[in-house]
C-alpha cells in the first residue's frame, strides 16, 4: 500500500484529534447550558474528512451535511469561529444564524453544511457545473451518509452529473446507520458503491477508518474527476462511535459491536502506525496535545466573543 | 410598439439576457430543440447550444438544487419547472436552500437564480397540471415572487429577475401565453416589488394578479359602460413582497376592496392582502373586504367541472356588487 511520509501522517493525526477534541468539548458545553439545539458528532469518522480533504486542492469546493464538524475543521476553518457559530457568537462564520448544520465559509471554498439529508448533493453538482462552465479546473466534493443515498437527490443528481460529465466526487461516509436504521434494513444493494453502476460511473470502496487508505483512494478519484472523466462515487466504510445526535441511547446496536469497532478507531490506528514507523512517542503525544490546546484556546475565544441580537436575527433576508 | 405573444415575450427576455451576460444559463426539461413545453425557449438551443441550455432529465428537485449550487458560484441560472404543480417536487430546494442560504450563511453567498413556472388552468389539463400554487411560495421568507399579467410584464419582470441577486420565482400563466400585447423593444426592465394601477377609478378597488388581471379589467370596463361606476384595478404583480404602498393608497381612495386570484381561496395571496388592508386601512373601509378565488377543491379535468371550481367573471361581478351595495 502507498505510504505517507511521517510528517504528513503526523499532521493528519493532529487534525483528527482536533476534530475529536472539538466534539468532546461540545458535550461539556451542552452540560453547562452554553449550547442550544442539538449536535451531530462524527466521533470515529475523522479519517474520512481528513483523508479526502487533504487529497483535494484547497480550491476544490466542499459541501457537507448535518454531521459536518470534521469536514469544517479538516478544511482549516478556525475552530474558534466554528465554535462561536455553534454558540451564537458574533465571531461565528454565519453570525449564529446557521449553527452546526448550516455553516459556510466561502473564502475557504466551503459551500456549507446542510441540515436536509441529501440536500447538499445537487448543490455540489451545481457548483461542479459552474466549475466546468467557467473552466476553472476546480472540482466539487460532497460528503453524505448512507442515509442520504436513499434520497431522490442522490439518484437524480448522480444521473445528471454523469450525463453531463460534471467534475464532482460523491463521497458516501457509510457509518452503517441512518440515525438508528441499519443499512441492512434500508439499502437494498447492501452497500452504496454498486449503485454507481446504474449511473455509468465508477464506484470505489475504501476503508474509511484508515486515513492513509482514504487519502490515497480519494486522490486517485479526485485526479480522474479533475481530468474530466466525469463524476465518481467513493464509499468510505466507517463507524460513528457516538450516538446519532446529543440524545441517543443507541438501542439499535450492541455494546459488543461498539467495543469491536473501537479497536479500529482511526486515531488509534494512525498513532500506532506512526510509532511502528519509528516516530518518537513524545512527538505523537505532542501533536495530540497541541490539538487539545488549540481547542481549549478556541473555547476561550468563543466564550469571550459577543452574542448577536436582533440586528443579526432580522437582517440579510435578501442580498 | 410591436404586439407580441406573452410566450414570445418570455422568449425574448431569455434571449436578450443570454446574449447580454455569459453567466446566464438555462436549466429545465425539454428546453432544447423542443423549445420548452410552452415554447418559451424556442430557438435558443440553436443559438446558444448545450453549454448554455442544460436540458435535464425529469428530476425537478435536483435540477433546482443544481441551479442553487451554480448560483452560489456566480452563475445566473434560469430554471424552468414545466408546470407549477411540479414546484411541489422542487419545494425542498426552493424553500430550504434557495430561500435561506444568503441569510443562514451570514450573507456570505448570494443565490441569483430564477425559477420560471406556468401556473393556472387552461381548460382540461386536470388536477395535476392546472394549479396556481402561489400560496406555497409567499409564505417562505427569502424568495421573491412575481406574477406577470401581460406580455410587457412577462418580459420586463423576467429580465429584472435574472439581474436580481436573489432567488425569484416568476409565475407565468398558461392561459396568458397565447395572449398578445404591446411590448417596448430595446433593453428595458420593470422593477420587482411594484404593483401597478392598471385602471384608475374611485368607487372600488379590485386587487388581482396574473390571469385575473385581464378578467378584472374587463369587469371594470363593463361596470363603467353599463353603470357609470369607475373601478380601480390594482395589478399586484409582485406577490412577495407585496407593494402595500400602492395597494393601501388605492383602498384609501376608494374605500372598498375586492381581491381576486386564480388560486384556491384559503391561506393565499388574497387572504394576505385582505388581512393587511384590514390591519392598516380599517378607517378607510366602507364595506367588508371580499375575496374571490378558486373553490378549495382539486381542479377537475372535464371543462364544465373545471369551470365550476375556478373563478368566473360573474363571480367577480357578484363580489363587486356585494361590496358596492353594502
Amino acid at each position: 500500500m502507498n505510504q505517507l511520509d511521517n510528517t504528513t501522517l503526523l499532521g493528519m493525526l493532529q487534525r483528527m484529534v482536533l476534530i475529536r477534541a472539538f466534539e468532546e468539548n461540545l458535550m461539556g458545553l451542552f452540560d453547562k447550558g452554553l449550547l442550544g439545539g442539538t449536535s451531530h458528532y462524527c466521533i470515529g469518522q475523522e479519517a474520512t474528512a481528513v483523508g479526502v480533504i487533504d487529497a483535494a486542492s484547497p480550491k476544490d469546493w466542499l459541501v457537507s451535511n448535518h454531521r459536518g464538524h470534521g469536514h469544517l475543521l479538516a478544511r482549516g476553518l478556525d475552530p474558534a469561529r466554528v465554535l462561536g457559530e455553534l454558540m451564537g457568537r458574533l465571531n461565528g462564520y454565519c453570525l449564529g444564524r446557521g449553527g452546526s448544520q448550516h455553516l459556510c465559509a466561502m473564502d475557504l471554498h466551503f459551500l456549507g453544511t446542510n441540515g436536509v439529508t441529501g440536500g447538499g448533493i445537487p448543490i455540489a453538482a451545481g457548483a461542479a457545473l459552474a466549475c466546468k462552465y467557467k473552466k476553472t479546473g476546480e472540482i466539487s466534493i460532497v460528503f453524505f451518509g448512507d442515509g442520504a443515498s436513499n434520497q431522490g437527490t442522490f439518484h437524480e443528481t448522480l444521473n445528471m452529473a454523469s450525463n453531463w460529465k460534471l467534475p464532482v466526487l460523491f463521497v458516501c461516509e457509510n457509518n452503517l446507520y441512518a440515525m438508528s436504521t441499519p443499512t441492512s434494513h434500508a439499502v437494498a444493494s447492501g452497500t452504496i458503491a454498486p449503485r454507481a453502476a446504474a449511473y455509468n460511473m465508477r464506484g470505489t470502496v475504501a476503508d474509511g477508518l484508515d486515513v492513509e487508505a482514504v487519502y490515497f483512494t480519494a486522490k486517485e478519484c479526485i485526479d480522474r474527476v479533475r481530468a474530466g472523466n466525469g463524476p465518481e462515487l467513493l464509499e468510505l466504510m466507517t463507524y460513528r462511535q457516538c450516538g446519532h445526535s446529543k440524545h441517543d441511547a443507541r438501542v439499535y446496536r450492541t455494546r459488543e459491536e461498539e467495543a469491536d469497532m473501537a479497536k479500529r478507531d482511526p486515531i488509534l490506528t494512525a498513532a500506532t502506525r506512526l510509532a511502528e514507523r519509528g516516530v518518537p512517542q513524545t512527538d505523537i503525544d505532542a501533536a495530540q496535545q497541541a490539538a487539545h490546546d488549540e481547542i481549549a484556546h478556541a473555547t476561550e475565544v468563543a466564550l469571550a466573543a459577543p452574542k448577536g441580537g436582533e440586528t443579526e436575527a432580522l437582517s440579510d433576508l435578501f442580498a | 410598439m410591436p404586439e407580441i405573444y406573452y410566450s414570445k415575450a418570455v422568449n425574448e427576455a431569455l434571449d436578450e439576457e443570454l446574449a447580454r451576460d455569459p453567466n446566464v444559463i438555462l436549466i429545465g426539461e425539454d428546453i432544447g430543440l423542443y423549445g420548452g413545453a410552452f415554447g418559451a425557449t424556442k430557438g435558443l438551443f440553436e443559438k446558444y447550444g448545450a453549454e448554455r441550455l442544460w436540458e435535464t432529465p425529469i428530476s425537478e428537485n435536483s435540477f433546482t438544487g443544481i441551479g442553487v449550487g451554480a448560483a452560489m458560484l456566480g452563475l445566473r441560472p434560469v430554471v424552468e419547472i414545466m408546470f407549477m404543480d411540479f414546484v411541489a417536487l422542487a419545494l425542498d430546494q426552493i424553500m430550504n436552500s434557495a430561500g435561506k442560504l444568503h441569510y443562514m450563511y451570514g450573507g456570505q453567498v448570494n443565490v441569483p437564480m430564477v425559477i420560471r413556472t406556468p401556473g393556472g388552468a387552461k381548460g382540461g389539463y386536470g388536477p395535476s397540471h392546472s394549479q396556481t400554487l402561489t400560496n406555497l411560495l409567499v409564505g417562505v421568507p427569502g424568495i421573491k415572487v412575481v406574477a406577470p399579467s401581460s406580455p410587457a410584464q412577462a418580459k420586463g419582470l423576467l429580465k429584472s429577475a435574472i439581474r436580481d441577486e436573489n432567488p425569484v420565482v416568476v409565475v407565468e400563466n398558461k392561459r396568458l401565453y397565447p395572449k398578445k400585447g404591446e411590448v417596448p423593444s430595446g433593453d428595458w426592465t420593470l422593477p420587482l416589488g411594484k404593483a401597478v394601477v392598471a385602471r384608475e377609478g374611485d368607487s372600488l378597488t379590485i386587487a388581482a394578479y396574473s390571469s385575473m388581471t385581464p378578467v378584472c379589467l374587463a369587469v371594470a370596463e363593463a361596470f363603467a359602460k353599463n353603470a357609470g361606476i369607475e373601478i380601480e384595478v390594482v395589478d399586484l404583480v409582485s406577490l412577495q413582497p407585496l407593494d402595500t404602498e400602492t395597494l393601501f393608497a388605492s383602498v384609501r381612495k376608494t374605500g372598498r376592496l375586492v381581491v381576486a386570484e386564480e388560486a384556491c381561496l384559503t391561506g393565499g395571496v388574497a387572504a394576505e392582502v385582505a388581512a393587511l388592508v384590514a390591519e392598516h386601512c380599517m378607517d378607510s373601509l366602507e364595506a367588508p373586504i371580499a375575496r374571490v378565488g378558486a373553490k378549495d377543491m382539486p381542479i377537475p379535468s372535464a371543462l364544465q367541472l373545471e369551470q365550476a371550481v375556478l373563478v368566473q367573471p360573474q363571480d367577480v361581478v357578484a363580489a363587486v356588487k356585494r361590496v358596492l351595495e353594502y
